[in-house]
C-alpha cells in the first residue's frame, strides 16, 4: 500500500535457526556454528523492537526429528509478538503440537511440496493466517526454481508459480528464501522478491542476504516486500533492530518504534 | 476469574499465556453453566466466522445474560467480530448481534486506487476515539500507537468504534458498549502496547 497516510508497518522478523535447542547459523545452508540459546536471543530481539519471530528447525526434514516443543515453549513463554515456527511439519497433528506449544503460525517448505494440500487441511484447522508457506529459491538462468529438503533437491516448480499455488491453497504469507543470496550479507534478491510479491495477493517476507540496513530499504522499496527476515546481521550484532528501523522511516517507510 | 471461552477457534494458549503474565487467575469453562463464577469474560479467536457457529444456542444465551447483567467482556479479533450482526465471511452464521451493523471483507484497493494485500497481516496503528460520557474508549488504548493485527474482514466504524484503523479503508479497531469490548487486533500479540490494554480490562474487571 502506497497510500501518504498508511501507517501500517514493514515488519522485521528474526530468524532463529535451531538445531538440538541451540540456535545455529550458516552461509548457503551449509557450515551451520553456534550463535546461542534461542529463548536469550528471542527475549533479546523483542526488547530491541523486533515485530516478529521464526524459529526454524534446520535439521528436521534431514535428521526427522521434531523435537522443537520444549524449544516453542521456551521462546513463547515470555515474548508477547507473533512466532512462526517451521521445520519438518508434515501433518495437521505436527502443527498442533507447535501451536499449543506457542507459535501462532506454521512454516510448510517440503512437505507442502510432496503433498500441496496439507496447505489446505492446516489452513482448515487453524486459519490461513497460521499458515505461512516456506519457498527456497535458487536461480537458474533468467528462472527461480523451487529447492526442497533444505535447498538440496530441485522440486520441480518455478517460483512464482508455486507461491501461486500456496495462495490458491489457502496460505496466508508467502516466506521467499534466496538460496543464492542466504547467509552472504550481500543483500536480499530484489528481483526474486519483487516478482512474487506482485504475482500473489498475500504478504511476502523476502528472506536471505540481509548485511545492512539499506538492504532492507532495498527489498521494502524495489524488491516490492511487505516484510524482511534476517539472522546473521542480528545474531552478530552487525546491525541492530533499531537502526534498521530508523534507516527504513528515514526513507518514508513506516515502522513500527 | 476470568473466564476464557474455548469454541475451538485459534490461539487459546497465547491469550491465557498473556493474561496470566500479567497476573489474572483464567479458567475454560467446560460448558455454557460454567461462565455463572467469572468475573469478566474473554472471547478470543482467529480464522473463519463460520468457526462462531461452535458458540451454540447455550453458550448466546449465557454470553448474553451476563452482558445485560454487566459483566465485562472482551472479544478479540473474531471475538470482537462476532458482537456484529453478521459476517459476509459466513453469511449464514449469525453474530452475536449485540452491536449494530455487519462485518464486511476488506477492500483490495485504496479508494486511490492502489493495490492493498488482504489479509491485513502485521502492524498498525489504532487512533483512538476519545470516551464521550459513559462507556466509550477503549481502556489501555493508546492513540497512535502499533498493534499486531491478521484479518481478512473488519467491523464498520459506527457509534460502538473506540478506535479506528486505517488498511485500504478505515474499519474499528476497538468496539465499546458500557461493559462490552471488542478489540480487532492481537492484544496478547502486541508487545507492551497489547498487554497494557489486557491490563486495563482485567482491572476495570476487578474494580
Amino acid at each position: 500500500m502506497t497510500s501518504a497516510t498508511s501507517t501500517f508497518a514493514r515488519r522485521l522478523i528474526a530468524c532463529l535457526d535451531v538445531r538440538a535447542g541451540r540456535v545455529v547459523k550458516g552461509v548457503n545452508f551449509e557450515g551451520l556454528r553456534d550463535a546461542g540459546d534461542p529463548a536469550a536471543l528471542a527475549a533479546r530481539y523483542d526488547a530491541e523492537g523486533i515485530d516478529e519471530l521464526v524459529v526454524l528447525d534446520v535439521t528436521a526434514t534431514i535428521e526427522d526429528r521434531l523435537a522443537l516443543a520444549r524449544t516453542v515453549s521456551a521462546v513463547a513463554a515470555n515474548v508477547f509478538i507473533p512466532l512462526a515456527v517451521g521445520g519438518g511439519i508434515r501433518t495437521v497433528d505436527d502443527a498442533a503440537r507447535v501451536i499449543e506449544a506457542g507459535a501462532d503460525k506454521v512454516g510448510l517448505n517440503t512437505a507442502a511440496l510432496g503433498d500441496p494440500a496439507l496447505i489446505s487441511r492446516i489452513a482448515g484447522r487453524f486459519g490461513s493466517q497460521a499458515v505461512v508457506v516456506a519457498i527456497d529459491a535458487k536461480r537458474d538462468g533468467g528462472r527461480f526454481t523451487v529447492c526442497s529438503h533444505a535447498g538440496r533437491t530441485p522440486a520441480g516448480w518455478e517460483a512464482v508459480a508455486w507461491a501461486r499455488e500456496a495462495e490458491s491453497r489457502g496460505a496466508g504469507e508467502i516466506l521467499l528464501t534466496s538460496i543464492d543470496a542466504d547467509g552472504t550479507l550481500r543483500g536480499f534478491d530484489c528481483a526474486l522478491t519483487a516478482a512474487v510479491s506482485d504475482a500473489v495477493g498475500i504478504p511476502v517476507i523476502a528472506s536471505g542476504g540481509a548485511g545492512a540496513a539499506a538492504h532492507f530499504v532495498e527489498v521494502f522499496t524495489a524488491g516490492r516486500a511487505d516484510a524482511a527476515l534476517a539472522a546473521t546481521i542480528f545474531h552478530d550484532d552487525t546491525c541492530r533492530v533499531r537502526a534498521v528501523k530508523d534507516a527504513l522511516r528515514r526513507h518514508g517507510l513506516p515502522v513500527r518504534l | 476469574m476470568i473466564a476464557l471461552i474455548d469454541y475451538g477457534a485459534g490461539n487459546l494458549a497465547s491469550v491465557r499465556k498473556a493474561l496470566r503474565a500479567i497476573g489474572a487467575e483464567v479458567f475454560e469453562p467446560a460448558g455454557a453453566d460454567g461462565l455463572g463464577r467469572a468475573s469478566a469474560i474473554v472471547l478470543p479467536g482467529v480464522g473463519h466466522f463460520g468457526s462462531t457457529a461452535a458458540l451454540d444456542a447455550a453458550w448466546r444465551s449465557a454470553i448474553r445474560g451476563r452482558l445485560e447483567a454487566g459483566v465485562p467482556f472482551l472479544g478479540i479479533c473474531l471475538g470482537m467480530q462476532w458482537l456484529f450482526e453478521g459476517s459476509d465471511e459466513a453469511p449464514g452464521t449469525p453474530g452475536l448481534g449485540c452491536l449494530p451493523g455487519r462485518v464486511v471483507r476488506l477492500p483490495d484497493r485504496t479508494d486511490a486506487g492502489d493495490r492493498v494485500k488482504v489479509p491485513h497481516a502485521g502492524w498498525n496503528t489504532a487512533r483512538a476515539i476519545p470516551g464521550t460520557g459513559s462507556g466509550r474508549g477503549m481502556p489501555g488504548l493508546e492513540d497512535g500507537a502499533y498493534y499486531y493485527f491478521t484479518h481478512a474482514y473488519a467491523a464498520p466504524v459506527t457509534g460502538a468504534a473506540a478506535a479506528v484503523t486505517v488498511y485500504g479503508a478505515p474499519f474499528a479497531s476497538a468496539v465499546r458498549c458500557a461493559n462490552i469490548c471488542g478489540v480487532q487486533f492481537h492484544p496478547e500479540k502486541s508487545g507492551a502496547a497489547g498487554l497494557a490494554v489486557l491490563r486495563a480490562f482485567i482491572e476495570g474487571a476487578r474494580s
